[in-house]
């Protein structure tokens, strides 16, 4: 068995206990034995793509001394993963990043299941969040592991390429126009009439979110949250 | 005194600058295709891509007469093949018309130098039976004659059959813009009219 | 009915900073739906055709390894050129920057005896602003392709790389050819085809009796000392064969090596710019050929911060642009703003990487104007690696003293674990008064740049750290 460390990323351990909760139930559930190194913070992703490079190489290179260890490092973020991967060799020589799976990656592609176990009685409509499509080249990754899901009813998101408006500090730098491209996501939720929008980064489903709660739409979920459910 | 010397070298010292330790590139992959499939129809693909287009395809020598149309009178190479020459039309060779005149013609009959199928181009590069350029442009039909042999699939297949520092125009389809709102609308500035005819043998 | 048209590029600040003028753009509704329009369309065509290739990858990692080499080979090349197109008859002339090209470009017009140009559509000829350095000293050049006629006739400037006449809807157009062509025909429509024979009719004359032409290049073959134009109406062959003088402006970035090199290029262009197979109608002449189009063929080659470009080693790749548009064409802030909230000839990701490296210490705000969504690589046909440029291009630029500040501080925070597990916890304390509600909608600035669209969630009650601890036990 693989030494798996977790890392749940900076915005989940602020405000999204449920997901990497919900990874551990999982991994648990396949048999794998997690470990969560209390020591990590954050990627340094919001420092490199902000121009600060300083402060994200320090912080990468704290991410490698609480991860060197693990032979798997497993992240609810397509982002995070994306981060370490892309952007460690160049920021601070590692390829640590090699080791950094995104769950969809490591339940596929290491643990080599697709059906999970779990039991989902709702619609759900599912947004590829862009660094994990792109990226990362997720592809249909978290789609696969959510058909396989009891229950489950998913409905198609209209264009669901699309960016959400996101980008980090791009919607505060950039606010109308993240706005504007937020309002379109929102209205292509909507339209799903799904009672549960899934993806597989809560920083994008904060910023959907935050929006629908505005406008009302489906519910944001992390799709971690949907596979550890046996309800 | 021109500033013309200076300006050569400047740039050329900037750029040596500018990749100051660079070392080079490496070497180009060349992993794409070069050809289509040996059981591609490369001639059935070339009408189809042509018709896409929005131009005609005729078959035969025959049919010149017929994709000349009504035009009344017609440019063609000075050394355009005699039996090529087919209808009521009045031939005019080129021996140099002036603008004004080629303004006058209702149509052009030329040849080519190759054709691909793949994306339905027909390629001049003023050789045997094309004449110069200004003689497929100023005319409003063109009536081009594809034989067989100058027939390829595959773009990279064409390239070595054109003369590389001859002028060429490499003609998709008759003239067309898709600056309204990203369409496709033909006929433009270019020959509105185009016609391809085939030769099989 | 024809309805006044007031140019775009009069309401959107070209100096103001990005989100300034994009904030006018998305307040055009007509602009909104005429972009939206027109990039969906194409993204669905170029998707099709470049789908079509089932070696269209290996294309792409050729191109982009071609144009590494060339930038590579830089100097070697630009040589290389310049001697082939000299024996073939051409005169060769190197401009440091903008105006030394239009210096001789106007020189050369005049030498020809001639007052006025006819103009291929080219990017180079706006970025070294030629009809507005023309009509200063006394010159006039017209556009002939169709969209850059749009764009001269409303009075405007592009708003586009291919398009630059996108923010118009067919009305719009009608109604501009109405008011500023002077022989439009009486009752024109605003079918497409109609516009198009306004256009022919409009500059047949023209064409037929110009003495100079002004073009661009798509490509300059290193080998042979050939340029090639790639087009659709007609208008580039006009130019490129009817006058006596041809004067073409082309980048430095733009040499090929060898002219084999057009059977990549020439199948990843189109498909990536028009989304057809192949283009109407492409160009290729070398030098002078007596008997057939002009005699006098000038060729300046171009620098204009491009060596400055080249000098760095990630940001150089944007060199390798072909000037295709596909990065516009799916950009979600581009399909929102426009081309003119740039402020810039190269608008959308290109532009955003281009722009600054070009004019140094302008445009510092274009590599923020992207939510990195990567949308723009993954069509690239050269594979230009805008997001990674972008950031690149956001470490080297200067930031706000503020933001520095918050930055630093977030840093050592979470640099130190001990300081980021209590400041967890201090934000659970100190966001408790909402936690019941479970959201906030309304913080003061900066925060107003989020709660403006969004609500803020709360941290919860419980955190994973705890509920870790507690199950170790």
């Amino acid at each position: 068995m693989p030494r798996v460390g977790l890392f749940i990323t900076c915005v989940n351990d602020a405000l999204f206990p449920a997901t990497p909760k919900a990874v551990v139930q999982i991994l648990e559930r396949l048999g794998y034995d997690v470990d969560f190194p209390a020591a990590q913070t954050c990627c340094g992703q919001m420092h490199a793509n902000s121009g600060y490079k300083k402060d994200a190489a320090t912080l990468a290179g704290a991410f490698e001394d609480v991860f060197g260890a693990y032979d798997a490092i497993v992240t609810p973020s397509g982002s995070c993963a994306a981060m370490a991967r892309d952007q460690y060799p160049h920021l601070i020589g590692s390829d640590i990043g090699d080791h950094v799976y995104e769950l969809s990656e490591f339940l596929i592609d290491v643990a080599g299941v697709e059906d999970v176990g779990a039991r989902f009685p709702h619609t759900v409509t599912y947004h590829p969040t862009c660094h994990g499509t792109r990226a990362l080249g997720l592809g249909d990754k978290p789609l696969r592991l959510l058909r396989a899901v009891q229950g489950i009813e998913l409905v198609d998101l209209p264009a669901a390429d699309q960016c959400c408006g996101f980008g980090g500090t791009f919607a505060l730098k950039n606010s109308e126009v993240s706005s504007a491209m937020l309002a379109d996501k929102c209205r292509h939720a909507a339209d799903t009439g799904a009672e549960y929008l899934a993806a597989a980064d809560n920083s994008c489903l904060t910023h959907i979110g935050g929006g629908i709660f505005r406008a009302g739409g489906p519910r944001p979920i992390h799709y971690a949250e949907i596979l550890a459910s046996t309800a | 005194m021109s500033a013309r010397p200076t300006a050569r070298e400047e740039i050329l010292a900037r750029m040596r600058r500018a990749l100051d330790g660079a070392g080079e590139a490496p070497v180009p992959p060349r992993e794409y295709r070069r050809s289509l499939d040996a059981d591609a129809d490369i001639t059935a693909m070339l009408i189809d891509r042509l018709v896409d287009y929005k131009a005609n395809v005729h078959h035969g020598l025959a049919s010149i007469a017929a994709a000349l149309g009504d035009a009344k009178r017609v440019v063609v190479p000075a050394d355009l093949p005699e039996d090529w020459r087919l209808g009521g039309a009045e031939f005019v060779p080129d021996t140099g018309l002036s603008t004004a005149d080629l303004d006058g013609t209702d149509a052009v009959l030329t040849g080519c130098a190759a054709a691909v199928a793949v994306s339905g181009t027909i390629m001049l590069d003023t050789g045997a039976a094309q004449g110069r350029r200004a003689i497929t442009l100023v005319p409003d039909h063109h009536v081009v004659v594809v034989r067989r042999e100058q027939i390829v699939g595959h773009l990279a297949e064409a390239l070595p059959m054109l003369d590389p520092v001859a002028p060429q125009t490499w003609i998709s389809g008759p003239s067309a813009t898709s600056d309204i709102e990203l369409q496709r609308v033909e006929g433009v500035h270019g020959p509105r009219r185009l016609d391809v005819v085939l030769l099989e043998d | 009915m024809s309805t006044r048209i007031v140019p775009a590029a009069s309401l959107i600040p070209a100096d103001a900073p990005f989100p300034k003028a994009a904030k006018v753009a998305l307040g055009m509704p007509q602009l909104r739906k005429n972009l939206a329009h027109a990039t969906g369309t194409i993204r669905a065509k170029r998707a099709n055709v470049a789908g079509e290739l089932d070696d269209w990858e290996s294309l792409r990692d050729t191109a982009s390894a071609i144009k590494a080499d060339v930038q590579h080979r830089l100097p070697e090349l630009a040589v290389e050129f310049e001697r082939n197109a000299t024996a073939a008859g051409a005169r060769v002339h190197w401009a440091r920057d903008a105006q030394e090209a239009n210096e001789i470009a106007a020189r050369i017009v005049r030498e020809a005896g001639a007052d006025e140009v006819v103009k291929v559509k080219s990017m180079a000829t706006q970025e070294i602003e030629l009809n507005e350095h023309f009509e200063a000293v006394g010159l006039k050049a017209f556009e002939t392709d169709l969209a850059e006629l749009i764009v001269q006739l409303a009075e405007d400037k592009p708003s586009h790389i291919l398009v630059p006449a996108i923010h118009y809807n067919r009305t719009e157009i009608r109604d501009i050819f109405d008011q500023k062509m002077g022989d439009a025909p009486k009752g024109l429509t605003d079918e497409p085809a109609a516009l198009a024979e306004a256009a022919r009719q409009h500059l047949r004359r023209r064409f037929l009796s110009a003495k100079v032409a002004v073009s661009g290049a798509n490509f300059a073959v290193a080998e042979t000392g050939s340029l090639v134009v790639v087009e659709s109406e007609g208008n580039g062959r006009m130019c490129l064969t009817m006058p006596r003088t041809l004067i073409s402006i082309v980048g430095i970035e733009k040499l090929l090596p060898r002219f084999a090199d057009l059977e990549v290029f020439m199948q990843l262009l189109p498909r990536s710019s028009t989304g057809e197979r192949m283009n109407p109608y492409t160009s290729v002449w070398t030098g002078a050929r007596e008997g057939d189009g002009p005699e006098d063929v000038h060729v300046i080659l171009l620098d204009n911060g491009r060596t400055g470009v080249l000098a760095d080693e990630v940001g150089r790749q944007a060199l390798s642009c072909i000037r295709c548009s596909a990065c516009l064409n799916v950009c979600p802030v581009y399909e929102r703003t426009g081309g003119h909230a740039y402020g810039h000839v190269y608008p959308g990701p290109i532009g955003a990487i281009l722009a600054p490296q070009l004019e140094p210490g302008r445009h510092d705000d274009l590599p923020y104007a992207s939510s990195l969504c990567g949308a723009c690589y993954e069509v690239c046909p050269v594979k230009i690696n805008i997001p990674e440029v972008l950031v690149h291009l956001r470490q080297q630029g200067p930031h706000q003293a503020g933001e520095r500040a918050a930055m630093r501080a977030a840093k050592a925070v979470m640099a130190r674990p001990r300081l980021w597990r209590a400041a967890l916890k201090a934000a659970r304390i100190g966001s408790m008064p909402w936690r019941r509600k479970g959201f906030l909608r309304r913080l003061p600035w900066p925060g107003s740049k989020w709660t403006v669209s969004r609500d803020l969630p709360v941290p919860p009650k419980e955190d994973f750290r705890d509920w870790w601890k507690e199950r170790q036990r």
